[in-house]
């Protein structure tokens, strides 16, 4: 196998007397489609805050892509392809969805500190803008205050943004939490057609995304890692069933589902 | 095409503002008689500008913006006492000293929550205001900063009693700031200052070096304020502690409100609405015009600038589109 894009080794985080992430290791393949799954208060955020530089670990480390960055800030790590959204939308709200994207990609492209030129002028900006526009369906509403829009909508802006960051790995926290039941497959769909060279590590409570998406799976109970495998391995296996799917039922369904 | 319209149509120079600065830049001469207040207009409205870039573009309070105006007046001041009265030079100098303050100050801005940064700015304008004061062998002390002569501007044009000169010349400085603070909140790099003031959170999921943003946009403020205070004590030919005083900052952050935020044209609306009140009102009552000011901030407060800008929106039912 090739070297992984992404790679956390041994991390720990402890908060006081509390170890919230134990010894937690996972690799991400180039392309990879891998779920992180648990019960509510296992560490997933802590350890997406880990991976994107939040917080510090107490010890373990995290290369991405050959090179240590364990000591890097958040938007260092962001520069070199790290990015995540947000399980509760973090947008700019006094933007439009166009302008939104526009900083993003001139951020992207080194433009932020060019402060003689207007935001959009330079070259390739608004082109990427309109792809992802056009990608997130968002094109019908690029013009309009973000904070006027449908909840659905800031959620795919809220995607588009990580987007727009051209991550070589991507986080994606709860993508689809509380997104209502008429704008859901704009979403999946969206989700769904992530660039395949892009890494995806996704958190999700929604069985039917987890499993229709992931190829790999990582199980955390307790900030602890308590088995990784592919879905069938970890659908099939008692403990995850004990722990986290308890009856068992909703798992089977969706299996069937597949 | 379609999106980089939508984009650049933000930044355009609108057909309403080309004739509002040839008749601000042409006030001098149609109301000489005003171009004392005027010149005063001028430079708060560039101090308050100073302060919209930190406070509504990028989000960052303070109360001590002062402390860069006094800064550039007194380096104005005394560059013209000691060294040459070349107005343009000492403009330059006063600016300098002001952005170096302003660099070194940005650090207390970086850290804390609104009501610590608050505290700190307010901090920092009233110890520079003690400097002023103790260092008396330069400054003057409480007495104040007394003959400042200064040669004439460009080498050409006497500084005269009526103001007319230093109104013209706080305005022209007022439109060159005005422009390229224009240019700067429209760019890329105003969008990530506004990006910052939405939410820091996310500026820094998309790879916006927040603090060193910061720390830029504080000194930048700090030079446009220090601009200010250079332009008041060179037009006025004095520098006192007074420039340092607290009420100043509140002040512009007064009008400020008035004008409204994150609007380039916000610092100079209030300071014109500001300046003309105080004017207008303590020419008749000299005690109390704060009382009468205050009276008018409760009501813009209460009522939203919008609905009193349009007192007929009010009849409109279920929509008080007040903004703010």
């Amino acid at each position: 196998m090739t070297q992984p894009v992404l790679c956390a080794k041994d991390l720990v985080m402890k908060f006081g007397g509390i170890t919230a992430t134990n010894k937690v290791s996972l690799n991400l393949q180039q392309g990879a489609r891998h779920a992180l799954i648990g019960p509510n208060g296992a560490g997933k955020t802590t350890l997406i805050n880990l991976l994107t530089g939040v917080l510090q670990p107490t010890s373990g480390s995290i290369t991405l892509e050959g090179e240590d960055i364990t000591q890097l800030a958040p938007y260092q790590r962001v520069r070199r392809g790290m990015v995540r959204t947000f399980q509760i939308n973090q947008l700019f709200d006094s933007f439009t969805p166009l302008e939104t994207l526009a900083m993003t990609v001139s951020q992207q492209h080194g433009l932020g500190n060019k402060w003689w030129q207007v935001l959009g002028a330079q070259k390739g900006v608004a082109e990427r803008c309109e792809q992802l526009l056009e990608q997130f369906h968002l094109t019908s509403v690029m013009d309009q205050p973000t904070r006027v829009l449908a909840y659905g909508k800031r959620r795919l802006l809220e995607i588009a943004i990580a987007l727009a960051c051209e991550p070589r790995v991507l986080l994606l926290d709860e993508p689809v939490a509380g997104v209502p039941a008429g704008e859901r497959e704009e979403l999946l769909q969206t989700v769904a057609a992530l660039p395949a060279d892009v890494s995806v590590l996704l958190i999700e409570h929604d069985m039917d995304l987890v499993f229709s998406f992931a190829k790999r799976m990582t199980v955390l109970v307790n900030g602890t890692l308590l088995t990784e495998g592919d879905p069938d391995t970890i659908a099939n296996d008692p403990r995850v069933k004990a722990v986290y799917l308890g009856h068992g039922d909703e798992l089977n369904d969706a299996m069937g589902a597949v | 095409m379609d999106t980089q319209n939508l984009l650049q149509r933000k930044g355009r120079w609108k057909l309403w503002e080309i004739p509002l600065w040839i008749a601000a830049l042409a006030s001098p001469l149609l109301l000489a008689s005003h171009a004392l207040i005027i010149n005063e207009i001028a430079i708060v409205a560039l101090f308050a500008l100073s302060l919209d870039l930190i406070l509504g573009f990028t989000g960052v309070v303070s109360l001590g913006h002062a402390a860069f105006f006094g800064m550039g007046a007194y380096s104005a001041a005394l560059f013209a006492k000691l060294v040459m009265p070349d107005p343009l030079v000492g403009f330059a100098v006063g600016v300098a000293t002001a952005t170096v303050l302003g660099a070194l100050c940005s650090a207390t801005i970086l850290r804390g929550t609104d009501l610590t940064r608050l505290m700190v700015t307010m901090g920092v304008g009233l110890i520079l205001m003690e400097l002023a004061n103790k260092l008396d062998w330069l400054t003057g002390g409480a007495d104040g900063l007394q003959g400042v002569i200064m040669g004439p501007l460009l080498g050409r044009f006497e500084f005269d009693l009526y103001g007319r000169t230093a109104a013209w010349y706080s305005m022209t400085v007022l439109l060159l700031v005005f422009v390229l603070a224009r240019r700067f909140v429209n760019s890329p790099f105003g969008a990530t200052l506004r990006a910052i003031r939405d939410n820091r959170l996310r500026a820094m999921a998309i790879g916006i070096p927040v603090t060193s943003r910061l720390a830029l946009v504080y000194t930048v403020a700090a030079a446009v304020a220090g601009a200010a205070g250079a332009l008041m004590a060179q037009t006025t030919g004095f520098a006192s502690l007074d420039l340092f005083e607290f009420h100043r900052s509140a002040d512009v952050m007064l009008i400020l409100v008035i004008g409204g935020v994150g609007w380039l044209y916000g610092g100079i609306t209030g300071a014109i609405v500001f300046k003309l009140m105080q004017d207008a009102i303590s020419s008749i009552t000299p005690q109390y015009w704060t009382f009468w000011i205050g009276l008018f901030l409760v009501i813009l407060v209460l009522v939203g600038r919008e609905r009193l800008i349009r007192p007929w929106s009010w009849l409109k039912p279920g929509k008080n589109g007040g903004k703010s």
